[in-house]
Parts: C-alpha cells; sequence; structure tokens
C-alpha cells in the first residue's frame, strides 16, 4: 500500500472516532452553559437597566427559554450545525465571528511555544542522554525540573521585570507596537518581538517535559539492534542519530506533543492575561470577569475541537515517521 | 520437594515489610529526605499561622511598599495596602497545601474507582469509561477549569472540587493500565478460582500491587493542582476571603514596575515547594521501584 492512502485510512479511522467525542463535549457544553447563573434574558435586562416581569417572560419566551430542556438542546445544536454560538450583548457582536476572531492570535502562540518546546527539549534531551549519568545529565535534570516547578504566569511576570523593565529590550504586552505601521520584514520582527516573552514563558514547562522524554528516548532507541546495525555497517555517527535514533525518538515525543496541546491552550489563557495578548485566552479570561458565559462556553467548545484536530494532524505525523502504526 | 519449594511462585512479599523496604530507601536517599523535610517545614508554617500571626493578613500593619530587608519587624516588606508580605506567604501556605492535597485526593479518588472498573471489568464497561476519560482529556483542562469555577461561583470548596474534576482523567488512565496487566497475573487467577468476589480482588488482591506507580503520581498532582489553584487565584478566580500565594502574586502584577518583589516572593514559594513535591516524586519512583532506577 502507498503510503498517501495509508495516511488517508489513519484519517478516515480519527476521524470517525472523533465524531462520538465532539458530539458529548458539545452535550456537556450545553448543560454547563444552562449551569451557569442567570440566562440570555437576564443578561439582557441587565443591560437595559431595569425589566418588569411580563418584559423578562417576553424575552425568555423569545429566546425559547421557557421551553424544555430537550427541546432548548434541539435548538441548540439546530443553531452550532449553522456555525452559531448565539450572540454576545457585552461586545454586541456574534460570539461565533467573535472567536474567529481571536483563534489566530492564539494559534500563533501556541505554535511558537511548541516549536521552542520541542526543539529546545529535543536538544537539551539529546545532550543529557549523551552524557548520561554525568555531570551534564544531572545539572540539566535538576535545571528540567525546576522549568518544571515554574508557574508559566509567575515566569512571565518575572521575564517582564527582567527584560521590559530592567533592560527595556522587549515590549511588556500587546501584539504590535501600536500606531507604528511597520510593513514587511519590519513588521514580522515586531510581531516576532512581541511574541517572544508570552511564548517562551508558554514554552518553559514544556522544555523541561520534552527533554526528560528524548532523554528516555534516546537512551532506550540507542540500545536497540537496528541501532547497532547501522554502526555494523559504517554508518556515521550523525547519519545513525538523525536517522535511526531521533527519528524514532520522536514518536514518544510527537504522542505527548498531541496530549499537550490542550494544555498549552490552558497555559495560554494565564500567558495572553499577563502579556495582553489579543487570543482566545485572554478573551476566556474577559468573559469570566463580564460574567459572559456563552462566549466563555463558546471558548471551551471550539478550544476542545482544536484540541481534537491536532491531535488528527499528531495522528498523521506518527504515521508518517513510523509505517507500522496503522497496524494498531 | 525442596527444589520444588523453591520453584513454586513465590507470594508476593506481605505488603508492609516491602512498604518498609521502600520508606527505608526513600529515607537514605537525600533527593527524598530534603523535600520531605522542606514539605515538612512548609506543613508546620501552615499549621502554626494563627500562633505566628496572629491577626488578620488582609490587615494594614505598616507602611507601604516597604522593601525587603528595610525594616526588621516586616523581613519581607509590605504592599501597597501596608499588608505583611510575610504573614501572607505564611497564611497563603495553608490555602496553597489544603487546595492541592484534598483535590488530589478527590481526583485520585474518582480516578482509582474508574479505572479500576474500567481495567478490572474490561470489554463494553471499559469502552465506555475510556470514552468518558478520552471526553476529558480533549477538554483543556485549565480551561475547563475556569468554566467550571466561574460557574460555580469561587470558594475553597468549589475550587477543590473543580481541580479534583479536572484531574481525575490522569489518575484514571495510570491505573487502569496497572489493572489491566495484572488481572491476567496468576496470583489474581487463583483467587478467583477461591472463590473470591470482585470487590475483594480488586481491594485486597490487585490494588496493593498497583499501589507504587499511584503514590508516585499523587506526589506529582498535588504539586500539579497547587500550580493550577495558584493559577485561579492570579486570575482572580479564588476566595476574596483568604489570602493565596497566587492572589498575593495577582495583586502585585499592577505594581510591576516599582515593586516587583510583591510578585516575586510569593512565586518563590510557589517554585520552591511544587518543586519539592515533585522531587519527592522522582524519588519515590526510585524506592518503589528499585529495578528501574538502576537500569536508567
Amino acid at each position: 500500500m502507498t503510503s498517501g492512502r495509508r495516511l488517508l485510512r489513519v484519517l478516515g479511522r480519527n476521524l470517525l472516532a472523533a465524531v462520538p467525542t465532539v458530539l458529548a463535549i458539545v452535550i456537556l457544553n450545553f448543560f454547563l452553559l444552562r449551569l451557569a447563573p442567570g440566562d440570555a434574558a437576564d443578561v439582557l435586562a441587565g443591560e437595559s437597566g431595569a425589566a418588569t416581569a411580563e418584559t423578562m417572560a417576553m424575552l425568555r419566551q423569545r429566546f425559547g427559554l421557557d421551553l424544555p430542556v430537550l427541546a432548548q438542546l434541539q435548538t441548540y445544536l439546530g443553531n452550532l450545525a449553522q456555525g452559531s454560538l448565539g450572540f454576545s450583548p457585552r461586545y454586541n457582536m456574534p460570539v461565533m465571528t467573535l472567536i474567529l476572531q481571536r483563534l489566530p492570535g492564539t494559534l500563533m502562540l501556541m505554535g511558537m511555544a511548541l516549536a521552542v518546546a520541542i526543539a529546545l527539549g529535543l536538544a537539551v534531551g539529546t545532550v543529557m542522554a549523551l552524557n548520561a549519568g554525568r555531570w551534564p545529565d544531572r545539572l540539566l535534570s535538576v535545571i528540567s525540573l525546576l522549568f518544571y516547578s515554574i508557574p508559566g504566569f509567575w515566569i512571565g511576570l518575572m521575564l517582564i521585570v527582567a527584560f521590559s523593565v530592567k533592560l527595556g529590550w522587549l515590549p511588556s504586552g500587546g501584539a504590535e507596537t501600536i500606531g507604528a505601521n511597520l510593513s514587511g520584514l519590519d513588521y514580522v520582527l515586531d510581531r516576532l518581538r512581541h511574541m517572544l516573552l508570552p511564548a517562551v514563558s508558554l514554552a518553559l514547562f514544556y522544555v523541561a517535559v520534552y527533554a526528560r522524554l528524548t532523554r528516555a528516548a534516546v537512551l532506550e532507541v540507542a540500545a536497540q539492534d537496528y541501532v547497532r546495525t547501522a554502526r555494523a555497517k559504517g554508518l556515521s555517527a550523525f547519519a545513525v542519530g538523525t536517522r535511526h535514533v531521533l527519528r524514532n525518538a520522536l514518536v514518544p515525543v510527537t504522542t505527548l506533543a498531541g496530549m499537550h496541546i490542550g494544555g498549552i491552550l490552558g497555559g495560554a489563557v494565564v500567558a495572553e492575561t499577563v502579556f495582553s495578548w489579543p487570543g482566545l485566552g485572554r478573551l476566556a479570561f474577559e468573559s469570566v470577569l463580564r460574567r459572559d458565559y456563552n462566549v466563555l462556553l463558546g471558548v471551551l467548545l471550539l478550544s476542545s475541537i482544536l484540541v481534537i484536530v491536532a491531535n488528527l494532524i499528531v495522528d498523521l505525523i506518527q504515521a508518517w515517521l513510523d509505517p507500522r502504526i496503522e497496524l494498531r | 520437594m525442596a527444589t520444588l519449594d523453591a520453584a513454586a511462585p513465590s507470594n508476593p512479599a506481605p505488603a508492609p515489610l516491602r512498604r518498609f523496604r521502600a520508606l527505608r530507601a526513600l529515607l537514605r536517599n537525600p533527593a527524598g529526605v530534603i523535600p520531605l523535610l522542606f514539605l515538612g517545614a512548609v506543613m508546620a508554617m501552615a499549621v502554626l499561622a494563627p500562633r505566628f500571626y496572629p491577626d488578620d493578613p488582609l490587615s494594614m500593619v505598616a507602611r507601604p511598599f516597604l522593601w525587603p530587608g528595610v525594616n526588621p519587624a516586616f523581613p519581607l516588606g509590605t504592599d501597597s495596602l501596608g499588608r505583611d508580605v510575610a504573614a501572607g506567604l505564611v497564611w497563603g501556605a495553608r490555602i496553597s497545601l489544603l487546595v492541592g492535597f484534598s483535590a488530589m485526593l478527590l481526583g485520585v479518588s474518582i480516578g482509582l474507582v474508574v479505572g479500576a472498573v474500567a481495567g478490572y471489568f474490561g470489554g463494553r464497561t471499559d469502552l465506555i469509561l475510556v470514552k468518558v476519560i478520552e471526553i476529558f482529556q480533549t477538554l483543556p483542562s485549565f480551561v475547563l477549569l475556569v468554566v467550571l469555577v466561574a460557574i460555580a461561583q469561587p470558594s475553597i470548596g468549589t475550587v477543590t472540587v473543580a481541580i479534583g474534576i479536572v484531574t481525575w482523567p490522569i489518575t484514571a488512565r495510570l491505573v487502569r493500565a496497572e489493572f489491566r496487566s495484572l488481572r491476567e497475573k496468576d496470583f489474581v487467577t487463583a483467587a478467583r478460582s477461591l472463590g473470591f468476589g470482585h470487590a475483594r480482588i480488586i481491594v485486597r488482591e490487585i490494588l496493593p500491587n498497583a499501589l507504587p506507580p499511584i503514590i508516585v503520581s499523587s506526589s506529582v498532582l498535588v504539586a500539579t493542582a497547587i500550580l493550577m489553584e495558584s493559577a485561579l487565584s492570579f486570575l482572580g478566580l479564588s476566595d476574596p476571603n483568604h489570602v493565596s500565594w497566587g492572589s498575593m502574586i495577582g495583586a502585585g502584577r499592577e505594581l510591576l514596575r516599582t515593586a516587583w518583589y510583591l510578585s516575586a516572593i510569593p512565586g518563590i514559594a510557589i517554585v520552591l515547594t511544587v518543586l519539592a513535591l515533585n522531587l519527592l516524586g522522582d524519588a519515590l519512583n526510585d524506592a518503589l521501584n528499585p529495578r528501574l532506577s538502576q537500569e536508567r
């Protein structure tokens, strides 16, 4: 079977498995939304300042809030099928539009954080494995355990103190220099400068995880027979290291990276709040402050779907890295 | 006869003896003793907080913005409202440890039950429970945590329960894997052929043998719970009537440019406590799996 068809089959199987998960999450979302204090009628009444009992009843009727739960769930599912998550009176726009506006910011930040974490983690883990048991290994493992124990929001604040308050090298928040009207390369560099601190504060925890994992994986793979064979047939140490050891050690790292997407999204809530980064996480935080539960649960739903999509991609990468994977 | 005895499948050594061996191994390892001592000190600080600082840590006691080390009566300085940072730190330890340990206990209990049932019975039960675990692991746990606490209104109780709800799948997966491999072992078959009930086999036969990895992960889970609580209270999602390390950092955040020590000091307390718990987890792992640690 060609590798393209194999990957397609992996994709199809995983898509099918994701359907019940998505459905369950949607239903959970609906019930959480019903548990939230106050409904849309309360919110609107609160916005307008006052409302009589009759107006409230009329509002509830208009939104279908007086219907039985199952009928409401049906409406919710019907709206969702049309891509609607309801309307946010606070932001005065549909929740879906609001979330899709903030999504790219979060995706960029997560992508950067994940890239930093995997690159640094692989490098540190390989160095640790090559020096297993000696002082560089010990020192790096203590440092990685330290990274593992630092709250992301706190290291973010300390990075702000060091790099923007004391040294003045990097901006302390925002996504770009406001009013600078940059273009081309300058614009890209400006965005990168703004992204660096939040991405690093988000990544440090995962650097520690990947470093420890890479160390264990490299040590395990390096002891395999096929590595000895590769060495025996005269391949250079570099070729053995990259093609045989690191490629196989990548499989557990990518599995874990896929499982971490949700965690990184959670970390983004805090990191984006610390750095005033316009993304989904800060939107979640703002909607908590404004008691806008429609938006908050919309973020939960969309971020869960993001996790599912990310996992599909990770499965494809794995199937490509390790041809045996489809047999599972 | 003697050879037969030697070849007979030896029963796993009695649990208490093995546990003592693990405990001795832990206490011989400096990487286990130092975190234990540190955590003991933090715990003592938390318990004795009312003795050291009988006044409400939220009350004003001195001039605001006193830097650490300036006034010996307030070694860690005071914040923007003249509250003693050291008192906040000591009282905050109570919240962090209380929430950390109770949330871990709750999460581990749910995870134990779900994981044991799924792993032991297998089949359709397992299929359904695994799907539930998968759903919880798909929901980004910190976002779910924020949603739960925001809906239930923040208090020490709701924060603890919410952290338990988002962390139980970690234990459930671990326990399920252990039970799946242990239920095929000879001693379980033997117990079954003796006519023991499912509950007895799960609790008395399999559970003691599945405990080591659960104990190791519990230590790390307390660390996770403390980190989650601090992040929540940093965002303002905590009980407003109690100081916690996270809320101190959150309050100091606005003053980062002028009084960064207000955010730095409680953060160091979190890092050291969480680091001690993670180190303890590693040391427990070495003590409970001596073979594994030699291979590493």
